[in-house]
């Protein structure tokens, strides 16, 4: 009797094995995707259990399709209405001045990912100096690199990510705003008030149909009564105060860095200011060799107006971190590949400098 | 029809509304309506005030100034306080024109509103406040529609002392000792010998007394009321009025033809 009834369950184990496996098929079929993993993994439970019980079997194989039903049936409403909120999202994006249902502006999120496109720039303070460096990113080997730091006065600078026109035309308007203050008031516009001037200009443009928000984004680093400011204004009329903080592409990278390391920056010396942003730079280029060429630093402080720092200066402070892994890696090596990687980093130090000089336009102040 | 044809012709180059200060004449006969503009410009003051003279000491600014309005040669207001406290860190005083001084109380009224309404922990010294107000003298005067008015700033901000005069042409400067109308010719010369650095507040107070009772004996529109106002770190207080002793005495002033020319 056991040996007929084991016959006969491997008969029927068979039959709904290929049952299985053609219901699956079949919405495979219906449903045109890949094969969903837990449908898969629920059929092989199903084959390698060890319940020889045919009823309880059949059971299993219920329970399993209804699930699996369930799940892609599910699945397909999610991605339906994943599908419907593309649309709405089409649908309320046309202009500046239509809500979206979800209470959101498209037009504007939308401008703010054109700053996420620009190349990175980043801005660190301490209690008295502010450092705002930027990747310099030119159109082709023939062409100078993007002018993305412009002094505002002694005591402003600006760093813009994002569209560079745009960046330009609000520069501008930061300047004649600081010369308006300076020549009605003999002294200089607080940094904190020009950030809300800027914040409203870009609030007016999300507010009016024949405008379109600016695609900029403004790393506004300043001094003030009460010591340096570092502030980020964004298209969308918004603005924050920073200790620290990097945007445009691969910005992420130096945003980490800084993470780590912003609880000392508050009391930092000018010297270690620099250094940090530089390597907050590095962060971004992400692989890419450093070199003084790739990037524009600048730096304002309570006894010092605002000024980019030049070639030779920068280089020394990346010479004081780049040579120490090259020598790191030369110990590591034999004798031969230590004299060789020896050999190889002041070359390369020496062309990379002779390089930059070559690599930079001669339109930097 | 007659008054805008009026209108039309009273306008001529400048193609805006009777209300603007400053109109062009236009030869039309329309004597009236040029009237109207130009009685919009000041071209004499009527309410004045005499001097005002501020030194600065060890630890700020003190400012004198007596308390009369006179209109013409009548000493018409015997109450009018001519000191007033800008913001936390000014004082202002003023002569000439008493309604033009309020009108410049009324502007700074306004300016220090939108500088409090920052509320981001800066503030207006008193330099910016003596900047702005040669700005707006400048301007008025640029357009013949001055503020007719002498204006003493002083103020004391993050320890530094800030002394300074704005006249109703738009010139302006700092010093260490100021002084307006009559007492730019007999308070100064004895300011200049006597002023030193480091005045105490009483030897302050005391030269300036000097200097007030000497406009007071020859200043005609001068009244023997006077004002103290003190200005350090700490903020204004400006004193109670309160009179001078005054001699009058002097055998001169007694019997003053005796011993003159061709008397006897």
């Amino acid at each position: 009797k056991k040996k007929k009834e084991r016959s006969l369950n491997r008969v029927f184990f068979f039959f709904f094995f290929l049952l299985n496996i053609f219901l699956l098929f079949f919405k495979l079929e219906e449903l045109h995707h890949e094969i969903d993993s837990t449908n898969f993994c629920m059929f092989l439970i199903f084959l390698f259990s060890s319940n020889n019980s045919l009823v309880s079997r059949l059971l299993l194989l219920l329970k399993i399709s209804q699930k699996s039903a369930l799940l892609s049936r599910r699945k397909r409403e999610e991605e339906d209405e994943e599908e419907e909120a593309k649309m709405f999202r089409n649908q309320y994006d046309t202009d500046v001045t239509t809500w979206s249902p979800t209470g959101r502006l498209f037009q504007v999120e939308y401008a703010m990912e054109a700053v996420k496109q620009g190349s990175a720039a980043i801005g660190l303070r301490s209690r008295s100096h502010v450092v705002l460096a930027c990747v310099n990113k030119a159109q082709s080997e023939l062409s100078s690199h993007q002018r993305k730091i412009f002094k505002v006065d002694d005591h402003i600078g600006v760093a813009i990510a994002g569209l560079t026109a745009d960046g330009r035309v609000l520069s501008r308007y930061m300047r004649s705003e600081s010369i308006n203050h300076s020549f009605t008031y003999e002294s200089p516009l607080p940094v904190g008030r020009l950030v809300v001037h800027l914040a409203d200009k870009a609030q007016v443009c999300t507010q009016r149909s024949w405008k379109r928000p600016y695609g900029v984004g403004l790393l506004v680093g300043g001094l003030d009564e009460s010591g340096a400011h570092l502030y980020y204004n964004c298209p969308s009329g918004n603005y924050f105060e920073y200790q620290a903080f990097a945007i445009g592409s691969r910005s992420q990278a130096a945003k980490t860095y800084l993470e780590r390391r912003f609880e000392s920056f508050g009391d930092s010396s000018r010297e270690d200011l620099i250094k940090d942003a530089i390597l907050a730079v590095r962060e971004t280029l992400q692989g890419e060799t450093l070199k003084s060429s790739l990037c524009t630093v600048s730096i304002l402080g309570v006894d010092e107006p605002f000024h980019f720092l030049d070639q030779e200066a920068i280089q020394k402070v990346i010479d004081t971190f780049e040579k120490v892994p090259e020598e790191d890696e030369g110990e590591g090596e034999a004798d031969e590949g230590e004299a060789e990687a020896a050999a190889a980093a002041p070359a390369e130090q020496g062309g990379g400098a002779g390089a930059g000089d070559q690599d930079v336009a001669p339109m930097e102040m | 029809r007659e008054e805008t044809s009026d209108r039309e012709r009273g306008r001529g180059a400048i193609g805006v509304s009777e209300k603007m200060t400053f109109t062009i004449p236009i030869e039309n006969g329309n004597g009236v309506k040029n009237a109207e503009a130009d009685s919009q410009r000041t071209l004499y003051p009527y309410v004045t005030g005499t001097s005002v003279v501020a030194i600065k000491y060890k630890d700020g600014i003190l400012m004198a100034s007596d308390m009369g309005g006179s209109y013409g040669s009548t000493l018409r207001y015997k109450n009018i306080e001519r000191m007033k406290a800008i913001g936390k860190h000014s004082l202002l005083g003023a002569s000439g024109e008493i309604s033009d001084f309020q009108e410049i109380l009324r502007y700074l009224d306004e300016l220090m509103l939108n500088d409090n309404m920052w509320d981001d922990g800066n503030s207006l010294g008193p330099k910016e406040v003596h900047n702005y107000l040669t700005r707006v003298m400048y301007n008025r005067r640029n357009k013949f529609n001055p503020l007719w008015n002498t204006l003493v700033l002083g103020g004391v901000k993050n320890g530094e002392k800030y002394l300074g005069m704005v006249s109703m042409i738009g010139v302006s400067f700092e010093d260490n000792h100021v002084a307006t109308g009559f007492g730019n010719h007999l308070a100064r010369p004895i300011l200049r010998d006597e002023w030193r650095e480091d005045l105490s507040f009483e030897e302050g107070v005391k030269l300036l007394e000097k200097c007030m009772r000497v406009l007071l004996y020859r200043d005609r529109s001068a009244i023997n009321k006077l004002q103290i106002a003190k200005m350090t770190e700490e903020g204004v207080t400006v004193s109670e009025p309160y009179s001078l002793k005054t001699f009058w005495d002097f055998k001169a002033f007694t019997n003053p033809t005796v011993g003159a020319e061709g008397s006897w």
